[in-house]
């Protein structure tokens, strides 16, 4: 199967606020229950383990007027909580059971108790994910929150998970982690060859899809890409970094890279890259969910660093990594997690002399050229003078 | 002219009236900015950054150590008209326009020499106590307090009640963080042990003053009511919210106003307003939402004006809930302060908060909902326009919603505000004569 014929398919799952695939997924065997969850990261393998389809909500983007959800909202309010929303009122969430709200900032937690309000049919759970990060503090606390949620679940299905199932979960999510890891790694090695609209569609796919099947996309993938060669440009490497919840249109994405960037990291479905190593899958699944979580999560700015001298050391670890060349901050309007962390990584990175820009977006901006131009600039500006 | 355009025009610059209470409060304030700038000199003197809600004062105060809390020298500095500049002098600064304007009030002033709302300096903190209680916010604004002072840092991880509810597992995360982070961060940072028994007496303190407390805010369920449960309770909190919980001043200070408070109700009087007593009651207000700061005065003046009184408000328990039975429970002392934790209004659940408010529009007889949205504090404001539905649907009362800051003077637009407030005044009298 060719690069273009997968992201045709992507782009079809993108473009396809119905969730059609995962309305198919649920109609296709009785008893099948599809789970939403909105940005930044909840444990999959809990979904998964309790035969469900976790199905990630990204807002509505550039192509859903948002005319309801509007209501709910203040001007001053980002828009991915109206368009979730305007998503919900509209009916095109009416498959999903359950909801999973984890803790990234107070808009998302609040949407949390919207939904209980209005959709009370709906099993709706806010996930608080643990901000210290001790095994015996953070950690026992973080698997009774899992446990609370998977009662949760069972109380959906009827059906109670047992530790070879979450462990089997495990697996399959490690498998999937690995082909991740190795689709960025290989943008790393050869950005001009896989470009940062496929690399993220490939991992909006994985929102909605069930995971079994997006390693076989993410597997052909690979090898489709492995055997193309496409034209090298002289384009500078920049990594992206702020796009964590709500998504940037698929143009802004585009036009960044038509500006003259290769993008060799970037931070949006961060759910998909949360673990930085796997699982481990023997013995007490939750608690290696937890260590998992406790030692492998990425660093991003809806979590607290503990350590003064580490903030920010992820962002240069990824510079250096990823050979990158500059990095563009491109934030969310009225995103408090990217906006308010936006200042100290700057201040890190001009200390290390590292060229860097900002600007903000919103899911429906529908004005590229400025964003093309600035993108432009910054490129031209590394490649002529740094 | 109407008699309310007439008394616009009363020159607000004159001095207000002041209760006795409110001169003790105003001495309790001025003695800790007295220690905050002999701190600054005093490299002996230890001084602690904390924030309102989820603030563990009694337990700070085992350590002698100066308590600081960033809000409320912001809202301080707001009434006195300078968080302008301070928040513009942060936005220069590399600070989004878009975020919490708390934040940039204090980093502005910090910029500026950090001389707070007393003219003096403010001592640069030694440990920052990061209660992550309620707000999101808070967990980055220290993270850029760090950033600038590179002073010690513990967080204190408090579990939002996503489901109403405060379980087992919640409770005893808070109590391992006060042990193994909390506690031993105090004793680093002052050099003194931490004493349980010294704990336990502190918490006692509290739970006298937080009695009187709830005295003084149930009095809004008479008629007239002798307070306004916003406007006047955000002085009533003042002790209770920031460096004085669990001390004897504080104790005193409430009891000497559960006085002042019990007196007006003996004598059947209403509210004290800037320009002394407010006439008659005419509406019953709940308010949900925390003030504007910088207009203070000419906001509360558009009330009083007409005669409304807001009998209950939720910003008033935004620092701890006493009103629905919790007090500091001396006997289980780290557990007492996971719960007051547990129990800041903004670490409520939505469907909670609406439940409080339909309780207020009940037990208090009001006349209507008014929400103050605040463009900063999304903790807040993230759902509110369903709550005013909910309350409306509930109640079949009428709500309003209007929309300024706590500390940027940009986003307060008084003659939008006021005509707000007007036809909001008109849509409860046409609501009465329906009925």
């Amino acid at each position: 199967m060719s690069t273009e014929t997968i992201i045709e398919r992507c782009e079809a799952l993108h473009e396809d606020l119905y969730f059609t695939a995962a309305r198919e997924w649920k109609d296709a065997a009785p008893g099948r229950h599809v789970i939403g969850h909105l940005p930044i990261y909840v444990p999959r393998e809990l979904i998964h383990a309790a035969g469900m389809l976790p199905l990630g909500i990204y807002g509505g983007g550039d192509n859903m007027e948002v005319i309801q959800g509007d209501a709910y909202y203040q001007s001053y309010i980002c828009r991915i909580p109206r368009s979730t929303m305007e998503l919900a009122l509209s009916g095109r969430l009416d498959f999903v059971e359950g909801m999973l709200f984890p803790s990234i900032c107070d808009v998302i937690r609040n949407l949390s108790g919207v939904w209980k309000l209005t959709q009370p049919d709906v099993y709706v759970r806010y996930v608080d994910l643990p901000q210290n990060y001790k095994s015996e503090v953070g950690g026992s606390f973080y698997v009774e929150e899992m446990r609370e949620v998977l009662a949760g679940l069972e109380g959906i299905s009827g059906r109670k998970v047992t530790n070879d199932d979450l462990l089997n979960s495990i697996r399959v999510y490690n498998y999937n982690r690995d082909l991740v890891r190795k689709l960025y790694q290989s943008r790393v090695e050869k950005p001009w060859n896989i470009p940062v609209t496929e690399v993220y569609l490939l991992m909006r796919a994985g929102m909605v899809l069930p995971v079994e099947e997006h390693n076989e996309m993410l597997e052909s993938y690979l090898v489709a890409a492995s055997e193309t060669e496409r034209p090298q440009r002289d384009n500078t490497r920049v990594i992206l970094n702020g796009l964590f919840c709500e998504q940037p249109p698929l143009g802004l994405i585009k036009s960044i890279e038509l500006s003259g960037c290769y993008v060799v990291d970037d931070d949006f479905i961060l759910i998909n890259r949360w673990l930085r190593e796997n699982v481990d899958d023997s013995g007490d699944a939750l608690t290696n969910l937890s260590e998992a979580f406790l030692e492998y999560s990425v660093r991003t700015s809806a979590t607290y660093e503990p350590e003064r001298e580490l903030k920010g050391q992820h962002l240069l670890e990824s510079i250096k990594n990823s050979g990158a060349e500059g990095v563009i901050f491109s934030a969310p309007s009225f995103c408090d997690p990217a906006l308010l962390e936006q200042p100290m990584l700057v201040d890190i990175l001009d200390d290390h002399n590292i060229p860097n820009i900002q600007f903000k977006y919103a899911e429906n901006t529908g004005q590229m050229q400025p964003i093309r131009e600035q993108a432009g600039s910054f490129a031209d500006s590394i490649k002529l003078w740094s | 002219m109407s008699d309310s355009k007439k008394k616009a025009q009363v020159d607000l610059s004159k001095d207000v009236q002041k209760d006795q209470s409110q001169i003790l409060q105003k001495e309790m304030i001025r003695g800790n900015f007295d220690k905050l700038a002999r701190a600054d000199q005093n490299p002996d003197d230890k001084v602690v950054y904390t924030f309102v809600p989820g603030n563990l004062n009694e337990l700070v105060h085992c350590f002698d150590v100066v308590g600081n809390y960033p809000e409320v020298n912001a809202l301080q500095s707001a009434m006195q008209k300078k968080t302008g500049a301070y928040v513009m002098e942060a936005e220069r600064s590399g600070q989004d326009e878009d975020v919490c304007t708390y934040v940039k009030a204090d980093l502005g002033m910090m910029r500026r020499g950090n001389i707070g709302p007393s003219g003096q300096k403010v001592a640069e903190p030694d440990l920052l106590l990061l209660s992550y209680t309620g707000c999101f916010t808070f967990m980055k604004w220290f993270e850029l307090l760090r950033h600038e002072y590179k002073c010690e840092t513990t967080m204190l991880h408090v579990p939002y009640q996503g489901d109403g509810e405060i379980t087992k597992h919640m409770r005893d995360y808070v109590v391992k963080q006060l042990k193994e982070e909390t506690i031993p961060a105090l004793e680093r940072v002052s050099g003194v042990k931490f004493d349980i028994d010294r704990l336990r007496e502190n918490l006692r303190e509290s739970a006298k003053a937080e009695e009187d407390l709830v005295k003084v805010l149930e009095t809004a369920k008479l008629r007239p009511s002798p307070i306004d449960s916003y406007f006047g309770a955000i002085y009533y909190v003042g002790p209770m919210f920031s460096a004085f919980r669990g001390t004897p001043e504080a104790t005193a200070y409430y009891k000497t106003l559960w006085a002042e408070v019990e007196d007006r109700v003996k004598r059947g009087l209403g509210p004290v307003t800037p320009e002394g007593e407010m006439g008659e009651e005419r509406y019953r207000l709940v308010v949900e939402g925390p003030p504007n700061y910088t207009s203070m005065r000419d906001f509360w003046k558009m009330f009083y004006d007409e005669g409304a009184v807001v009998v209950a408000s939720t910003y008033t328990k935004v620092g701890g809930n006493y009103e629905f039975g919790f007090r500091h429970d001396p006997d289980n002392p780290l557990e007492t302060l996971a719960d007051y934790c547990f129990n800041c209004y903004t670490n409520y659940n939505l469907p909670q908060r609406t439940d409080m408010l339909e309780h207020y529009m009940d037990e208090y007889q009001a006349d209507g909902l008014l929400i103050n949205s605040i463009k900063s504090c999304n903790s807040f404001s993230a759902g509110q326009l369903l709550m005013m539905r909910e309350i409306e649907k509930r109640t079949g009362k009428p709500a309003a919603f209007v929309e300024t800051d706590l500390v940027d003077p940009r986003y307060f637009s008084a003659s939008n505000v006021k005509n707000r407030l007007e036809s909001y005044f008109q849509m409860i009298d046409q609501k009465r004569q329906a009925a």
